[in-house]
């Protein structure tokens, strides 16, 4: 069964979502993301959705869940990319994804990443080092 | 119908074509509501022969204008009927066209089937039951045609009244004239994400300094289009909300969440401004009292 890669990038991991999402597919990503954040203890989740053009409420929701799973783990997620058509599909659905974070690219992404973890470092301290 | 009367009109147009053209743009020139400055003279009677050809070749198969055969003529009344709509002319000037044809034909039926009583009255009904179904075509096509009009005048409206600018580096913002319903509400969201995209833009901020009334629906309208911006990963600032309308959104309950609005545009771009990390300041001495 194909697999959607999960790449470690210093203290944090990203996925490029590249090909359409079914629902099995999003429920592998979900599990091996959880396992993944574990064994590398990831401080934040990077997910790069600028290639799917279609998103369903199904694939909204796994979003929000991610974000809620990897929350409890203590890591930060971000959404990137999300195209126009995608955003106004989700409102419309009523999934506006309150827990998630989002930004445009990649780049600005990791940057929210960053003082995410600096305010939370800095803020409760809930995590040391 | 007898068959005097259905072979009548077919004879009467062939042999009397010349003469029922003169006497029909004679009366065309002639009438109130020709358009001189819309149409030449000879554009009337090129129009008048090229319709009067088709009919004649028309009306050898029958008066029932819903066959084949009539398609010449319907193309060419539906071409005439467009034109007329877009160059300004009046639905009565539209349809005099066919309509004025009327007088010429009747007058070459009453002479020619004078001594038949019968016949004639049997020609003349043929003859203004077609006219009239020709002219209510007419009329179709030029409601049609200016409905089209109209439709696209909504449209270019629609694109004229939702400009999306560019404010500074990563901050847009759009100022919304008029009255936001629906159709408008997702043509603003479509283009401000878009822009959004294409900008690079980290704040979008929606000014609704020119929007005259906020109720549930339009506030409804601005969060979707808060919460699409927000999932592409900018945030949006509503700016631009008068007394009034902040009372009406308190009094109609309206939660606008935890959306950043501003009192005026200019207080909206100052916040954009700060979350870039950016200040504006005076520079030291700018020349004054010197």
């Amino acid at each position: 069964m194909e697999r959607i890669p999960i790449l470690k990038m210093g203290r944090y991991l990203l996925v490029t979502i590249q090909v359409d999402m079914h629902d099995r597919l999003a429920m592998a990503l979900q599990d091996d993301l959880m396992e993944q954040i574990r064994r590398h203890h990831a401080e934040g989740v990077l997910i790069d959705i600028s290639a799917l053009d279609l998103v369903d409420s199904f694939i909204g929701r796994m979003l929000g869940n991610i974000a809620a799973m990897a929350r409890i783990l203590d890591a930060d997620t971000v959404v990137t990319g999300m195209r126009p058509a995608v955003a106004i599909t989700l409102v419309e659905l009523g999934l506006s994804l309150t827990g998630v974070r989002t930004a445009l690219n990649v780049e600005r992404g990791m940057e929210l990443l960053d003082t995410a973890r600096e305010e939370r470092e800095t803020g409760d301290g809930r995590r040391q080092g | 119908m007898t068959d005097g009367a259905k072979s009548a009109l077919p004879s009467l147009l062939g042999r009397y074509e010349k003469e029922i053209l003169e006497d029909w743009v004679k009366l065309q020139l002639a009438s109130d509501t020709h358009r001189a400055d819309l149409v030449t003279e000879r554009d009337v009677r090129s129009e008048s022969q090229r319709f009067l050809e088709a009919t004649r070749t028309a009306i050898a198969n029958g008066t029932d204008i819903r066959t084949p055969e009539w398609n010449d003529v319907k193309n060419l009344l539906t071409e005439l009927s467009q034109s007329r709509a877009r160059q300004g002319f009046s639905p009565s000037e539209t349809a005099m066209f066919v309509f004025s044809l009327k007088q010429p034909l009747f007058g070459r039926i009453r002479t020619e089937l004078a001594k038949d009583p019968a016949a004639l009255a049997d020609a003349t009904w043929a003859a203004t039951s077609l006219i009239d179904r020709l002219g209510i075509l007419t009329m179709e096509v030029y409601q049609k045609g200016r409905e089209g009009v109209i439709q696209r005048q909504q449209e270019e409206l629609l694109e004229l009244s939702t400009p999306v600018v560019r404010l500074w580096d990563n901050v847009v913002a759009v100022p919304l004239i008029g009255t936001l319903d629906s159709a408008r509400t997702q043509v603003v969201m479509e283009n401000l994400l878009q822009e959004i995209v294409n900008l690079g833009a980290a704040i979008a901020i929606i000014d609704i300094t020119g929007v005259p009334t906020v109720d549930t629906l339009v506030a409804q309208h601005l969060l979707k289009a808060v919460a699409a911006a927000r999932l592409m990963g900018a945030d949006c600032i509503i700016s631009g909300i008068r007394p009034q309308i902040a009372q009406t959104i308190v009094h109609l309950g309206v939660d606008l969440g935890d959306v950043v609005t501003k009192a005026t545009l200019a207080d909206a771009f100052a916040l954009a401004l700060k979350r870039n990390g950016l200040t504006v300041t005076k520079v030291a001495a700018v020349s004054s009292g010197s």
